[in-house]
């Protein structure tokens, strides 16, 4: 009997690989081939300039330079802006940038001109004698700048807006000045970014005698650059593959394409009739990619005496950096996802998304939940202090109950599809919270560290993140005669383990040994059509449609067995790869079945001899029924009508040093429900991932940029991505499945639970030690000594009760 | 992130490094490259000539005399880490070197490359300054010993010459009766501190006989104050004389506030220390 895989902690196969240096990324590819060239970009130093005049003349002096391209160098469709993805009705101002920055720039790390060389090397130095002629103009830096607008970005968008949205159901203002209590409070949260190990990179390889284009990028979307790719440079999509080899992380940005570097290298490979590679690097990540997160709220709320939400009315403001290539999916979301597991009676929800001379924004893991969640939860935060209540009592007073799903919210979420909840059981996440953490002896706790002069605080954070969504996934399933099995599915893998957790689907849906399932991602040769890995959608888009294949794939192995062993199917089952009629010793392994499911007209090993004309079928019949196809293979795809949601509830207990305002993880507990559970031990690395980066972004990464678009911190000696010295040494982990009736699989999205409460719930942990309201996140010690000292000033006696 | 071109000089003799670095104005020397490398990477330094010292014989030294500590120009931060007599002379160069950057960084980067590269924001400028140590440099003309009191000139400039190379430094031994104290705050472990400081006492008859404190990231060069006289009060007098400056970091005052916070911890640390002290 084949075990069953599915739920269980299968380890995962890709990690010994990973583990000794043997995976293959993009700047590994073609390192032997003495015609490989790279390319460097020479990129904006200013954030705000109109170009005069760029003089290349000093470049094709240098040795070992083979070409150069500015932006008037660029023909046709390349000579256009880069598309805009993702367009809105709301985005009446979105703009992109071109591949080669065309008379004016506007941000610091724009592409200007892109050199092609023997080396890096000899690229840089290229790179370093271009002159361009600036005009400079004083730029936009953060959103009050962009909100005052005495400075446009583009001329020709008023108030630097691109997009205004506004959603509501019910009257959140009638029922805010009718309610008993109101609050109002003014929340902020900082630019940050992905930051993977992995920055952006793409090789390009031209076969003139096929006349075919090979790119291989560092991309979460194949398809997407391949489509791209054959737009803008005239190609038929049949002349184009795009494949994905190993990726260091993605986190999100490699979502966004297509890059102008993923047009250009291309370009300069057809061009040069020579493979051309572009491995970014970290400064070049840090100035020339996408960043994410920075937004400041404005949050009216009324309410009950028991906290109940009568009325709320969120604005907000979201810097989606130079230009929209991305559209509004990162506003979008925090407006809609900013309801995490509650149920508001009126809400309305307003932002307007604008420009500034810093570097575009795009999704990064959460995708605007976190600043959601950290408007919300500083809500509740909120309330629950004017009421003097305890804040898990206040929360549960507001939770959409087990009984109530599907919960429609009357909303659009970011697929254009009705906000609609599937499954959940908060009350139930809520009361594994408290016990995980010891929500109900933290006072005790509390009182003890006090008396040896310590200072400690506990929070805790909820959210709903949408995951799994459309449009759709595929996936195509091949028993081949050895009996092994080879799947493909067209989205990417960043390092999640898809391998993994797709074979282990595979392996129980087919009944086949675990270790004869072999998978493949993001290689549009094998599944031309895919859209990519994002909103946590991998495992219940890809997973699905994997699982629905391997159906098919077994639906037709049953019926060719079926006729050799003269049985009913019915009576079949499936088991290690070898089919047998139940309660019988009669069987016929995959790899026979798969022989005989292809008519042979000649022998090419002794299993073959099997299927050839001479052997097998009725004579009578044609080789192939009419409805069937050689071959024992399944394809099929998976399109839900909507997205699936995942929740989760995480809570923290920090301490806080009176003199150095240094700031310590004493426990984090994490419950999480992602529906049923492929593999346990991907899940819980996944929130493990997901914490250490939520702690970076809640105590140490920011992107600092000075008045002139100057991006100070763009190295990793200044932005502060978390050692493994600073996340904490255990998470403790607690899961709730209330499964998805949306898929066959009840499966919820994983990849991004971990980081989306992280400002929040630190941020309430932190005012509970502190006993002032923490309203801006990140928060360094500089910063928290800084505002001990405000409220010294101000607050003395509220202080003092607090206890400080 | 690639370097600009440069020549490349590997000598296996001093005498041959020195008349390469006389002859070449634009040249720098290569130890541990913890500091040049990145430097070059990120073209913010561009030598017409990089001399790799670490083909030179006879430089990886740590040597304990009863004098103190001598560290020759190609040891390791590492193995000056790892010698128990350097701690035993001089304790505080462990417990500094143990908050200098990471394992990985401490295995290649030299501990004199770091004095030479005087960034006021490193431990070891700021302990050999302390310790009043030194450091001998050699060129073609000659050799010579800088003491550490003349050894920093600016934000990350040494009074070397540019035809001198460090060859060894000195740290005297911690004497009868002294004491030695280290903290610093740093944002993630490893990183360069906000503020550190370190103590060195002399306890004569039980009394605090002499108190000298040193401070990390809060002036352009290593900065010591001698607190003997202000031992009630000796965060006061140090701020007098420092001028702590505001990063993407921590303010201003908050790195004020962190020297009002350790100097009276860490001086108390090196009391105790003093007083504790197994002698010799």
């Amino acid at each position: 009997m084949t075990t069953k895989l599915f739920g269980t902690k299968v380890a995962r196969v890709e990690d010994q690989r990973f583990l000794r240096g043997q995976g293959r990324y993009v700047d590994d590819l073609l390192t032997d081939d003495p015609r490989l060239l790279h390319a460097a970009v020479l990129r904006s130093p200013h954030a705000h300039a109109r170009i005069t005049d760029i003089d290349v003349s000093d470049v094709l002096d240098v040795e070992g330079v083979l070409a150069v391209w500015t932006y008037d160098d660029l023909v046709d469709a390349m000579a256009e802006p880069l598309p805009l993805l993702i367009p809105h009705p709301t985005l009446t101002h979105g703009r992109t940038q071109y591949a080669l920055a065309k008379d004016e720039v506007n941000y610091v790390g724009e592409a200007i001109a892109f050199v092609v060389a023997v080396d890096r090397y000899v690229a840089e130095d290229a790179v370093s004698r271009i002159r361009v002629d600036y005009d400079y103009l004083e730029p936009v830096v953060g959103i009050a700048a962009a909100r005052a607008a005495d400075r446009l970005v583009h001329d020709d968008v008023p108030g630097n807006i691109g997009a205004r949205m506004e959603q509501e159901t019910g009257d959140a203002r009638a029922a805010i000045a009718d309610a008993p209590h109101t609050l109002t409070l003014e929340l902020d949260i900082e630019r940050s970014a992905c930051t993977p190990m992995e920055g952006r990179g793409t090789v390009a390889r031209w076969d003139p005698d096929t006349s075919r284009l090979t790119v291989w990028s560092s991309t979460q979307t194949s398809t997407g650059v391949r489509g791209c790719v054959a737009a803008k440079l005239g190609l038929d999509l049949a002349k184009v593959d795009v494949i994905t080899p190993d990726v260091g992380g993605g986190f999100g940005v490699k979502i966004n394409h297509p890059w102008p570097e993923e047009l250009l290298v291309p370009l300069a490979a057809m061009t040069l009739g020579r493979p051309v590679k572009f491995t970014e690097d970290r400064r070049e990540h840090f100035i020339s990619s996408a960043h994410e997160r920075a937004q400041v709220h404005h949050v009216e709320v009324g309410f009950d005496d028991d906290g109940r939400l009568l009325g709320l009315n969120v604005e907000f403001w979201h810097d989606h950096g130079a230009y929209t290539p991305y559209g509004l999916i990162v506003p979008i979301i925090t407006s809609t996802q900013l309801l995490g597991p509650y149920k508001p009676l009126n809400y309305r929800v307003v932002f307007e998304s604008l420009y500034t001379n810093t570097v575009i924004v795009t999704p990064y893991r959460g995708a605007g939940r976190p600043q959601g969640c950290f408007v919300m939860e500083r809500t509740m935060d909120a309330i629950a202090a004017y009421l003097g209540k305890d804040r898990t009592e206040v929360r549960g007073t507001n939770f959409i109950q087990p009984d109530e799903f599907p919960y429609e919210h009357g909303l659009v979420f970011q697929d254009g599809r009705e906000l609609t909840y599937d499954s959940g059981d908060y009350p139930a996440s809520l009361e594994k919270l408290k016990a995980l953490v010891g929500w109900d002896e933290f006072e005790q706790f509390r009182a003890e560290m006090a008396a040896q002069g310590r200072r400690v605080g506990i929070g805790l954070a909820c959210y709903v993140e949408g995951t799994g969504v459309g449009p759709y996934e595929g996936a195509h399933v091949h028993i081949e005669t050895s009996g092994k099995v080879k799947v493909a599915t067209g989205l990417t893998s960043q390092g999640q383990g898809h391998q993994t957790a797709f074979a282990q689907i595979v392996a129980d849906t087919l009944g086949v040994r675990f270790e004869d399932v072999e998978i493949t991602t993001g290689d549009t040769r094998k599944m031309p059509y895919a859209v990519g890995t994002f909103a946590s959608r991998a495992a219940v888009m890809s997973g699905s449609a994997i699982h629905l294949a391997s159906l098919r794939a077994r639906e037709k192995a049953l019926r060719i067995a079926a006729e050799a062993l003269e049985a009913s199917e019915e009576d079949l089952e499936i088991n290690d790869g070898v089919v047998s009629v139940r309660g019988t010793d009669a069987s016929i392994d995959l790899g026979t079945v798969a022989v005989l499911s292809n008519p042979l007209r000649y022998a090419f090993d002794e299993a073959s001899k099997a299927a050839t004309q001479f052997s097998v079928g009725d004579p009578g019949k044609p080789p192939v029924a009419e409805d069937d196809e050689p071959g024992l293979e399944g394809k099929d795809f998976y399109s839900p009508e909507r997205s699936t949601f995942a929740n989760g509830m995480h809570a923290v207990i920090v301490e806080t040093d009176p003199d150095t305002a240094e700031i310590t993880i004493l426990k984090y507990a994490v419950v999480h429900d992602c529906g049923h559970l492929i593999n346990p031990m991907i899940v819980e690395g996944q929130i493990h991932g997901g914490v250490a980066q939520g702690v970076g972004g809640a105590l140490y990464e920011r992107m600092v940029y000075d008045e002139a678009g100057q991006l100070l911190n763009a190295s990793f000696m200044d932005f502060l991505m978390p050692y493994v010295t600073e996340v904490p040494t255990t998470i403790d982990i607690d899961h709730l499945e209330t499964p998805s009736p949306l898929n066959p699989l009840g499966i919820k999205g994983a990849g991004e639970a971990g980081v989306i409460p992280s400002a929040a719930v630190f941020a309430a942990a932190i005012e509970d030690a502190e006993g002032f309201p923490i309203t801006a996140m990140p928060i360094s010690p500089s910063e928290l000594f800084a505002l001990r000292l405000e409220h010294a000033d101000h607050t003395t006696e509220a202080a003092t009760i607090t206890g400080i | 992130m690639k370097p600009a071109p440069f020549a490349y000089l590997r000598p296996t003799t001093l005498e041959e490094a020195l008349t390469a670095l006389a002859g070449e104005p634009g040249a720098k020397v290569l130890a541990g490259g913890q500091s040049l490398v990145p430097l070059l990477s990120m073209r913010l330094a561009a030598p017409s000539m990089l001399i790799d010292i670490n083909a030179l014989p006879d430089l990886g030294h740590v040597t304990c005399d009863e004098a103190g500590v001598r560290i020759g120009a190609l040891a390791r931060h590492a193995e000056v880490l790892a010698s128990v007599e350097a701690a035993a002379s001089q304790p505080l160069i462990a417990r500094a070197l143990s908050h200098v950057a990471h394992p990985t960084i401490r295995n290649r980067g030299t501990t004199v490359g770091s004095l030479v590269h005087a960034d006021a924001a490193a431990e070891m400028p700021m302990v050999l300054r302390l310790l009043e140590g030194s450091v001998d440099v050699a060129s073609v003309r000659g050799r010579r010993t800088i003491p550490a009191a003349e050894l920093f000139a600016g934000p990350l400039e040494s009074t070397l010459a540019h035809d001198e190379v460090a060859v060894e430094a000195f740290f005297p031994a911690l004497p009868a009766g002294g004491g030695i104290g280290f903290e610093e705050i740093a944002r993630r472990h490893g990183d360069y501190a906000l503020v550190g400081v370190a103590a060195v006492v002399t306890i004569a008859d039980g009394d605090v006989v002499g108190a000298r404190v040193g401070f990390v990231s809060v002036s352009d060069v290593p900065v010591v104050v001698d607190v003997t006289d202000h031992l009630d009060d000796p965060a006061a007098a140090a701020l007098a004389e420092l001028d702590p400056a505001e990063d993407i970091h921590a303010s201003a005052d908050y790195r004020a506030h962190l020297v009002k916070v350790l100097t009276p911890r860490v001086l108390a640390d090196a009391i105790h220390h003093a007083r504790t002290r197994k002698q010799a």
